[in-house]
């Protein structure tokens, strides 16, 4: 099935305005990042039809908004996962999931109810009352909620922003199976790079209720232009393949399309998918290496693409492409220019360290 | 001494069908006025209060020129066949229900309010209509409101006077209710059926009142499993 999505949206509040004109892949998670206050919640609610707006919102060939019609909310095979989970106070945890599972016709049901009780583990919590409930045990319970409504998309505002650091990491795994096992699109709101790099696959950046970037998430992360490489944090995310097992150092090899990285052996098959995700401040640079002097496992020939000043004047960013990957490399203005880094020359990498997201 | 039962009944039915008509009419005014960012908002909900500022001999005394053979709603209800409504126990009923009706709207606009936009909108996106999610999640939290309305208006119904005296008199088995059938025996120093009739008010009050908070302070303890 065709979701591709098309949303075009222009709505003015007191100081504040959204406009926004985007086309989201119709499969996988994208991200819609930037600061409070970007309009990415306002962007979320407006797709919902929550928010109503002057604006066109196609998912796939069925139109849900344009100059002369507008579905009601409750009309649109959406599920939304709000920031506090909202459940309803009055129903227990079982009523709750039923809510929206009972108002779907049975040929529209493609969820099952007891598989999105225990893939979100929930078997246990079925007869308690939402008041009892964890935090993340709560957004567990209506994230099964939203999904059991059978959703041809569904929408995530800051499920994990308000929830401690131990909930978080209780619930990200649920999402993480969530993107590789769901075949709609999600959409999801957040201000974590960390999120992003776990779960994006399309990242759109916005910042004043303008969209500033709009592509695949590791294109994106490795942008120079964009105002998130101010960060400290700031590197790209990679989607790579075990390609081999040493088992002797509790090593694998990840595979991404120009090159392999040896990382961490997190117990992933030979052939399985994972996730790195390499920051700009692990990376270095060196004209020339000897490999069997240096700590350093990864070393990758790359090329420089493209080199950028820093938030303070003593660093530069660079942008390298190892193949058809771009990495991001963070190094003081005076190793830049020691090495005479100029797009176009070959230089190489050294990463110091992987983050193995999933 | 015959004790005479029929004020006793006549005041319980009163009291009964205006509280069924309050919450009738009371729920969805309370709504509208919960969600609503109307201009006419504040000027309705003044509307809504008067009663409970005005002497009930001044909102008795407009009905009863409203209601009457020369008033707008008279002409009305006797170009309809229906004769007038002062002097009888139709007009009792729609004047308790115009007195009580800010006992019924503001404890069902408060829990109407309290329920706040983001269960809605979660229900909305749960694929609940406007009516649906009404029925299935506003009505049962707003559980409490209800409650405290149904009890407010009973007991004020019950106790009225003066609205009563100005538009339904004194005729007994009509309009002859418990409050004004105290006054008449107090009036002709018969105390002690005054006493009968007072203490067993009393009594019956209190007893609803109580009934009804216990119900109210269970509430919340349902799941605790």
């Amino acid at each position: 099935m065709n979701n591709r999505i098309t949303a075009r949206f222009r709505v003015t509040f007191p100081g504040f305005s959204l406009e926004v004109d985007l086309e989201l892949p119709g499969h996988g998670v994208s991200a819609l990042f930037g600061p409070s206050g970007c309009g990415k919640t306002t962007l979320l609610r407006c797709i919902a039809g929550l928010q109503q707006a002057d604006g066109k919102l196609l998912i796939g060939d069925a139109v849900w908004q344009d100059a002369s019609s507008f579905v009601p909310v409750h009309q649109r095979p959406l599920a939304y996962v709000f920031q506090e989970a909202s459940l309803f106070p009055h129903l227990s945890v079982r009523d709750n999931l039923l809510y929206g599972y009972k108002r779907i016709s049975r040929e529209q049901r493609r969820v099952v109810f007891d598989e999105a009780v225990a893939w979100l583990g929930l078997e246990e919590l079925l007869k308690r009352d939402p008041g009892s409930l964890s935090g993340g045990q709560r957004q567990r319970v209506a994230i099964a909620r939203a999904l059991l409504t059978s959703p041809r998309l569904l929408l995530m505002d800051e499920p994990l922003a308000a929830l401690d650091l131990k909930s978080k990491a209780d619930i990200l795994p649920y999402l993480e199976r969530l993107h590789d096992e769901l075949d709609i699109p999600v959409i999801y709101v957040t201000h974590s790079p960390d999120e992003v790099a776990r779960l994006a696959d399309h990242l759109v950046m916005l910042e004043g209720g303008r969209v500033l970037a709009s592509g695949s998430l590791t294109e994106t992360m490795a942008r120079l232009d964009l105002p998130i490489q101010r960060e400290e944090d700031v590197g790209v995310a990679l989607e790579a393949q075990v390609v081999e097992r040493d088992e002797d150092w509790h090593l694998a090899r990840a595979e991404f399309p120009g090159g392999s990285l040896w990382v961490r052996d997190m117990g992933i098959p030979v052939g399985g998918r994972l996730r790195l995700r390499v920051l700009a401040r692990d990376v270095s640079l060196a004209t020339a290496v000897i490999p069997e002097q240096s700590s350093i496992l990864n070393l990758l020939p790359a090329t420089v693409t493209e080199l950028v000043d820093d938030a303070h004047p003593s660093q530069r960013l660079v942008r390298v492409a190892v193949g058809k990957t771009p990495l991001l490399a963070r190094l003081t203005a005076r190793s830049a220019d020691a090495l005479g880094l100029v797009p176009g020359k070959p230089i190489w990498l050294q990463v110091k360290s992987v983050a193995v997201l999933e | 001494m015959t004790f005479d039962w029929q004020p006793i009944s006549l005041t319980l039915k009163l009291a009964g069908i205006s509280t069924l008509m309050l919450l009738v009419v009371g729920t969805p005014i309370a709504w509208w006025l919960a969600r609503t960012r109307h201009w006419l908002k504040q000027p309705i909900a003044s509307v809504v209060a008067l009663p409970l500022v005005l002497p009930p001999t001044v909102l008795g005394f407009y009905l009863l020129v409203l209601m009457g053979p020369n008033g707008p709603v008279g002409q009305f209800t006797q170009a309809l066949g229906l004769g007038t409504l002062p002097f009888t126990f139709e007009g009792l009923v729609v004047g308790s229900v115009i007195y009580s009706l800010p006992f019924a709207v503001q404890p069902l606009q408060n829990a109407f309010e309290a329920i706040g936009e983001r269960t809605l909108e979660v229900a909305a996106t749960l694929r609940a209509s406007p009516w649906d999610r009404f029925w299935t999640v506003a009505v049962p939290l707003a559980r409490p409101g209800f409650l405290t309305a149904t009890v407010l208006v009973f007991a004020h119904t019950i106790g009225e006077f003066g609205v009563v005296l100005m538009i339904g008199g004194n005729i007994p088995g009509e309009t002859k209710v418990l409050s004004v059938a105290i006054y008449d025996h107090v009036e002709t120093l018969e105390y002690e059926q005054a006493h009968w009739l007072a203490a067993g008010m009393l009594i019956f009050s209190f007893l609803v009142l109580l009934a009804l908070y216990l119900l109210n302070g269970r509430r919340g303890r349902f799941f605790s499993s």
